[in-house]
């Protein structure tokens, strides 16, 4: 059993009656790692989950949580989930809820009381405690489903859609935090379809569609592996000749052009003939696909969006 | 079982602490007493100066018949005959009559009766205020007729007698311990279908409010579903614990004010307070004639045993019910309204019991009685009904037995069954459900 990781799923799968959610999926998560579970509405990224936090049972295969074999009952205190559909109890005192919480995942009660303060100082949210839930406004409660998820200290954070509902400021807030709940050593899922937020937080993706990965690596190695070979360029000059072997025009910008490489050409093959022409290159730089491009090429033509019912044998 | 109690603490705590649980549980009874006292309040005030005419053809009365000082029902003597008093009864000159036939003898064996006529019906107080002076009169008469002097006559009633009521197994049926049989049997029946209702209900708000809230999954993430589901049943079934025994006292400190704030009622009942439940009680027990008698029946009621029983029946009851309830609720979406229809199944056993219930009080032996008795779903109602009779008028010990162990397995098998449910449509949004998807969701293996 590889010691670094933390979470290892083997050949994991979950058929509904008329759906197969998940259908035989594997990958494992480094210690210390911020994931990217990407995918399609319906992919089955919360039915992979609902399995990992031990909401679910899978039909077949195998969750391994820190080398052991994954214990839905006793295991529940080394994760915190937040689900994409949450919320609190809204009549309930904050600070009241949050001690409940904590205490659901086993602390005692003065443990809880102690991550608590530490939390709602951190945050600001000290004048918070007598306050209800019914009085935050969506942002305020959204920190404070936060702080409940992460307050026992798990190693494992799943987080599903964390931002949606919040402004850049607290989102900002929230981000630093999983940094820095990273950088403690726990280790963090997130779950989107928000791509810039993947790209700028996450180390490894993996992406997912109708119940399979599609695919599984690191952000930039994927993004390399995507690559078109394109390149933008912008000069200065008159009368340029764009005639050459290594390289063809895809778009001309006035200023500057996109364009491919030929096979067999490097970037340099591309300086070199502007060059030769005595033309002041400003910038030259590679087109790499964003994450958004790269999902949607993948995601595109399947049946995704139509993915409604089909038959399990 | 330590996070059921977490969940259990918070479920009744919350509910405890709110300020509509204080209102309904002091409201309640409060509102229960204004209504029985405003029912004796009018009683006793109906009979406000209620005039009789007596015509004393046979002189049995002499001119007189026991009034008491500052009592409400004034006899007048007159000397008209049965046309001329209907007609003065119909002017409302008099609220009713005595006619006393010349023939009339105290003494005489034969039964001659006195006609006693009335424009409305009387009320069960002012007739037994009627009968009893008129019968004391008709007591002391005879007694004088028969050479009792005065002085002796007083000094007899004056002695107290102290009875003590003991009961072997070998009871004497007694027309009025039945008829109290049958109330407190069909009151605590009754109160145990309200409570399947109210706190049924309020388990079933409570998933759903959990649903709309979305907090379902939050909490399943650190607690399994039976434990969330079992936590929120138990803490409002010590809820309702709590409740009934706070209007259980308010309700004994109530019945021991009515002497004080309604003297004239006591000058009535004397030794017997009044129970609001008994009313129906006492209803029957007009019919025998002796609401003094009540007393007597209720010693011969076995309270121990009843409320005993209905403290199992009603938990027992509850718990099974409610897990029925959390399934429901758990297959709701956003409003009540789908809960509504879903309902359905879960109230025809309830109402049945009801039913049942109704024909155990009369014959708690009736074979319908004992099925209904014996079934889990309608047992905590109707054995309520049948132990109110005792043992072994209503019931023998075997089919208690029997009875009980039904219930307890039959909330193992409804809390097997809605906690599979419960587990499924607790995280299912967005969808209708109907009882078909409930049926499979409980019948799906894991």
């Amino acid at each position: 059993m590889n010691m670094s990781k933390i979470l290892e799923l083997q050949a994991l799968r979950k058929y509904y009656a008329t759906q197969k959610a998940v259908d035989d999926i594997s990958f494992s998560i480094e210690k210390g790692s911020i994931f990217g579970l990407l995918g399609p509405n319906g992919a089955g990224k919360t039915t992979l989950l609902r399995m990992i936090t031990g909401i679910f049972y899978p039909d077949m295969g195998e969750i391994m949580l820190d080398g052991k074999k994954f214990d839905p009952i006793n295991d529940i205190q080394l994760i915190g989930y937040m689900p994409e559909e949450r919320g609190l109890y809204k009549k309930m005192k904050i600070g009241e809820q949050a001690l409940y919480l904590a205490q659901l995942k086993g602390l005692s009660k003065t443990e809880a009381m102690e991550k608590i303060r530490f939390w709602f100082k951190k945050l600001e949210m000290e004048t918070w405690w007598n306050k209800k839930v019914e009085d935050l406004s969506k942002g305020m409660s959204q920190k404070l489903q936060f702080v409940t998820t992460v307050l026992h200290e798990p190693k494992l954070i799943i987080l599903d859609e964390p931002f949606s509902g919040l402004d850049p400021l607290n989102a900002n807030l929230i981000k630093d935090e999983i940094f820095g709940l990273a950088k403690r050593g726990s280790t963090i899922i997130f779950s989107t379809h928000r791509m810039e937020q993947v790209e700028e937080i996450c180390d490894h993706i993996i992406l997912m569609n109708l119940g399979k990965k599609v695919l599984d690596g690191s952000v930039s190695g994927i993004k390399q592996s995507f690559k078109e070979n394109k390149f933008s360029i912008k000069i200065q000059g008159e009368n340029i000749n764009v005639g050459s072997q290594a390289f063809s025009i895809l778009e001309d910008k006035g200023n500057g052009y996109v364009l491919k490489i030929n096979e067999g050409f490097k970037s340099n093959d591309i300086l070199m003939h502007f060059l030769q022409q005595g033309v002041t290159v400003e910038a030259f730089n590679e087109i790499l696909p964003s994450l958004n491009e790269i999902f949607i090429r993948l995601v595109e033509g399947s049946n995704a969006r139509t993915r409604s019912f089909q038959q399990v044998d | 079982m330590n996070k059921i109690s977490l969940v259990a603490k918070r479920e009744f705590l919350t509910r405890v602490q709110k300020k509509t649980f204080l209102l309904t549980t002091i409201g309640v009874p409060v509102l229960i007493f204004a209504f029985y006292a405003a029912i004796i309040f009018f009683t006793v005030k109906s009979s406000d100066n209620f005039k009789i005419a007596v015509s004393d053809n046979a002189n049995v009365f002499n001119g007189e018949i026991d009034s008491k000082k500052g009592s409400d029902v004034i006899f007048e003597f007159v000397k008209d005959d049965t046309t001329v008093l209907k007609t003065k009864l119909e002017q409302k000159e008099y609220d009713a009559y005595l006619y006393v036939p010349a023939g009339y003898s105290i003494t005489s064996k034969t039964i001659d009766s006195l006609h006693f006529r009335s424009a409305k019906t009387v009320g069960i107080m002012t007739r037994e205020k009627i009968e009893n002076r008129i019968s004391k009169t008709l007591e002391e008469k005879r007694l004088m007729a028969m050479n009792i002097s005065k002085t002796q006559l007083d000094s007899i009633q004056n002695q107290k007698e102290s009875i003590i009521f003991s009961s072997s197994s070998g009871k004497t049926e007694n027309q009025t311990k039945v008829g109290l049989s049958y109330g407190v049997g069909f009151v605590s029946g009754f109160m145990i279908y309200i409570i399947l209702f109210i706190y049924g209900t309020m388990v079933m708000r409570g998933v759903v409010e959990e649903k709309v809230s979305r907090i379902a999954e939050v909490i399943i993430s650190s607690v399994k579903p039976f434990q969330l589901m079992m936590g929120k049943i138990i803490g409002i079934g010590a809820v309702g614990l709590l409740q009934f025994i706070i209007w259980g006292v308010l309700i004994f400190a109530i019945q021991l004010l009515i002497p004080v704030l309604f003297p004239q009622l006591f000058e009535q009942m004397q030794t017997q307070p009044v129970q609001p439940g008994m009313m129906a009680a006492a209803e029957t027990a007009k019919q025998s004639g002796a609401l003094s008698g009540i007393m007597a029946g209720l010693n011969e009621i076995n309270f121990p045993l009843i409320i005993g029983c209905f403290i199992f029946y009603f938990l027992g009851g509850y718990f099974m019910y409610a897990s029925l309830f959390a399934a429901v609720g758990s297959a709701a979406n956003e409003d009540m309204q789908d809960a509504q229809s879903l309902l359905l199944p879960i109230m025809m056993p309830i109402i049945f019991a009801i039913v049942i219930m109704m024909q155990a009080v009369n014959n708690p032996n009736g074979s319908l009685a004992v099925f209904g008795s014996l079934f889990p779903l309608t047992s905590p109602i109707v054995m309520m009904a049948r132990v109110a009779h005792g043992i072994p008028d209503g019931v023998t010990v075997f089919q208690l037995i029997l009875s009980m162990v039904f219930l307890i397995l039959g909330f193992f098998g409804t809390t097997w069954l809605a906690a599979k449910i419960y587990r499924t449509g607790i995280l299912m949004y967005g969808k209708k459900v109907t009882w078909k998807e409930l049926w499979k969701w409980a019948v799906k293996k894991n």
